[in-house]
């Protein structure tokens, strides 16, 4: 099952403890945020005005927050008025019963599905599963961690932390595909096979969307293999699943989403296959239509003055993929279907700071602040991240760690104090240092080696070098002068 | 169940909805002042960077063109409204009319398009006329795609505006950049997962 839910089972350095120690998963996710980061900073170099979309895109996603009600209720109208349904779910139960509904009335036993998170968000494969409906992904890597039972681990390329033979091994024994090699190709060519048929006899079918336009009723699928247009186009009914904030107000703003969405994502000038439709068109593709727009817990993140900006995200992955804890931790460490720095603010918002695990997420971070130089539409993901950090901490009754922070604050007052506490540590580490690192803190310590080492003290502190050397009053100490080997490793940018 | 959450979803956003501190304005949009040569040329490049096929032609020339790649093809269709002389007449067509009811045995497929973009190398279909309905350029392998020059514009934003009116009346859109392609495995781009493999597209200048 590939739908995961946005509840994380483990606080995220528990977690990430576990997704550290795969080296192969790291290697293949070094590997692939390397390779999209070089080639997304071709693709943005390529357009001459990239920072002014940036900031269009920014303010035209705050502009429909804005007048959120009326473009949703524009949108409805559009869709009804081509001959399309709308359904309004406030949570995931009630979505899932809805498309579950939809599916029993017409009798389906399976359905295929293009990739979306906002289904995998819901759990929908679980619901339906419940009612006895198979939901069958089509997307190749969500085929993979479906047939794998696993969870996906990137927005983009769910299946990133899988290798060819793996693949391969798994086609083998769940397709019953003959594969005399692990061959990307021939790969691809046994999902294909497989899947076709599912396309041309599967009567329903769901999707995400990318974009709703309130103006035309316009629902836009962006994808690549063609799965996407399989789906949106053979069965006799199409229901899409959206969050609510996906609306646009007028057929031409996708202009601007349309070039910033691509080359944030996949670093491609276009992806090869974009789907546009509004409600039901007489003779081509389904002849049933329905739009479930799902809030979820979005409009408590819409009611958050700071937190709002997070609903302006295009799921473009750009900020996963400039990420170093995301690099090292990989997207299970997250926990939730949208891992990476956005998931480590959006998943503790949907669940309204209320799920202990998924609030360990806004310290996920070093606050680098890679994630908003790269994210198309500008969401200050540190400045959120933060913010978060104090809401869950106010929120927690006074702690030992205030208490120990009080003591710290008392000893760091004079310096009397603050040399014989290191002179006192420096004695006292001993027996917990090994190779020049303590990597277990006793009792109420313990928190912090939990998930980092912690440098040995040194034999000498600063100050006391200081005053062991002779004239130091006086001259103050040397300065290496700069030589032509540090000069030359300049910065280069990416 | 839907009426009710349709209230509670509608009046929970209208008190979360904050004020717009400064009403949005959308920036001016420049007429692009490019050579249109210029752009037919990027059109072509960025097509081909994408690994569709690009095959510059004239009007005359586009029957024998067709004729050349539908060499060897046995189950060729077309839709209904396809200009007849853009064929070589002695070529036998399946003609999607009234609806083919197998796709999975044609072998090749011949359309129009709406618009194309030289910023991104996309071709658009609005299946209007001559761009048949959206299963016959997607189920077939071969999919030849006849562009204009005067077709083709600079950038996204163009084709946005010139795609309007088929949006407004609600007409399906499909945007083809190069043939149906993944890199889900190890970032190894394969074409043809599920669209079609190899994607023709057949310029032509000149008048219509």
């Amino acid at each position: 099952m590939s739908a995961g839910g946005i509840k994380p089972a483990r606080p995220f350095p528990a977690a990430a403890r576990d997704t550290l120690g795969n080296a192969q998963m790291r290697r293949n996710l070094r590997h692939a945020t390397t390779t999209i980061r070089e080639k997304r900073q071709r693709a943005v170099d390529e357009l001459p005005n990239w920072e002014a979309l940036r900031d269009e895109a920014a303010a035209l996603k705050d502009h429909v927050m804005a007048h959120l009600s009326e473009y949703l209720l524009e949108l409805e109208a559009s869709v009804q008025a081509r001959g399309g349904q709308v359904h309004w779910a406030r949570t995931a139960q009630e979505a899932r019963s809805i498309v579950a509904a939809l599916a029993q009335r017409h009798g389906a036993q399976e359905v295929i599905k293009v990739k979306s998170i906002s289904t995998d968000e819901i759990e929908l494969n679980a619901g339906l599963a419940a009612h006895g409906i198979h939901a069958i992904e089509t997307d190749l890597a969500e085929l993979i961690v479906q047939l794998a039972e696993d969870q996906p681990s990137h927005i983009l390329v769910p299946a990133i932390h899988r290798n060819r033979a793996e693949i391969r091994e798994l086609f083998q024994r769940k397709l019953g595909a003959e594969l005399l090699t692990d061959d990307p190709k021939a790969l691809a060519d046994a999902a294909r096979t497989y899947l076709r048929e599912k396309f041309l006899s599967t009567t329903v079918a769901v999707s995400g969307a990318n974009f709703a336009v309130a103006e035309t009723g316009t629902v836009c699928v962006v994808e690549s293999e063609g799965n996407g247009r399989m789906c949106l186009t053979m069965p006799d009914v199409l229901i899409s699943v959206m969050g609510i904030e996906k609306v646009l107000p007028t057929w031409q703003d996708l202009a601007v989403f349309l070039r910033v969405l691509p080359r944030s994502s996949t670093a491609e000038r276009m992806n090869p296959y974009t789907s546009f439709w509004s409600g039901v068109t007489p003779g081509d593709g389904p002849q049933e239509f329905h739009l479930v727009l799902l809030d979820n817990g979005r409009t408590d993140v819409l009611a958050d003055d700071v937190g709002r900006q997070t609903l302006r995200c295009i799921r473009c992955s750009a900020c996963l993929n400039v990420c170093p804890v995301y690099e090292r931790t990989g997207g299970h460490a997250y926990g939730s279907v949208y891992p990476g720095p956005i998931g480590a603010i959006l998943t503790p918002q949907l669940l309204q700071l209320e799920d202990e695990n998924a609030n360990t997420l806004p310290w996920a971070s070093s606050l680098c602040g890679a994630c908003y130089d790269a994210c198309p539409v500008k969401i200050n993901i540190p400045e959120v991240l933060l913010y978060l950090r104090g809401q869950i901490s106010d929120a927690q009754p006074p702690s030992v760690q205030a208490a120990a922070f009080k003591v710290a604050a008392w000893v760091m007052s004079e310096p009397h104090r603050f040399e014989g506490a290191i002179k006192l540590a420096r004695t006292g580490q001993g027996p917990l240092v090994k190779h020049g690192a303590i990597h277990a803190l006793p009792g109420l310590l313990a928190g912090w080696t939990a998930s980092r080492d912690l440098p040995a003290f040194p034999r000498q502190t600063f100050r006391e070098w200081w005053r062991q050397r002779p004239a130091a009053q006086e001259h103050g100490p040397d300065r290496p002068e700069d030589t032509s080997e540090t000069a030359g490793n300049a910065w280069e940018p990416l | 169940m839907s009426a009710e959450a349709r209230l509670e979803i509608l009046t929970r956003v209208n008190r979360a909805q904050p004020a717009e501190p400064t009403r949005f304005q959308r920036p001016a949009r420049p007429v692009s002042g490019r050579d249109e040569h210029d752009v037919v040329e990027q059109f072509a490049e960025y097509a081909a960077e994408y690994r569709a096929n690009v095959i510059r032609t004239s009007r005359s020339a586009l029957p024998a063109v067709l004729g050349d790649l539908l060499q060897g093809q046995v189950q060729v269709a077309v839709p209904k409204d396809l200009a007849a002389d853009w064929l070589p007449a002695a070529l036998a067509v399946h003609r999607d009319d009234p609806d083919l009811t197998d796709l999975t045995v044609i072998t090749a497929v011949v359309t129009g398009a709406a618009v194309a973009i030289a910023e991104t190398g996309t071709v658009v279909l609005d299946h209007g006329p001559g761009q048949g309905r959206r299963a016959l350029t997607l189920v077939p392998d071969h999919h030849i795609c006849v562009v204009f020059e005067h077709q083709v514009v600079e950038s996204v934003l163009e084709a946005v505006q010139r795609l309007h009116p088929s949006a407004r009346r609600g007409q399906p859109l499909t945007w083809i950049s190069g043939p149906s392609a993944t890199s889900d495995i190890e970032l190894s781009r394969v074409e043809g997962v599920h669209g079609p493999r190899t994607l023709d597209i057949v310029l032509v200048a000149g008048p219509p």
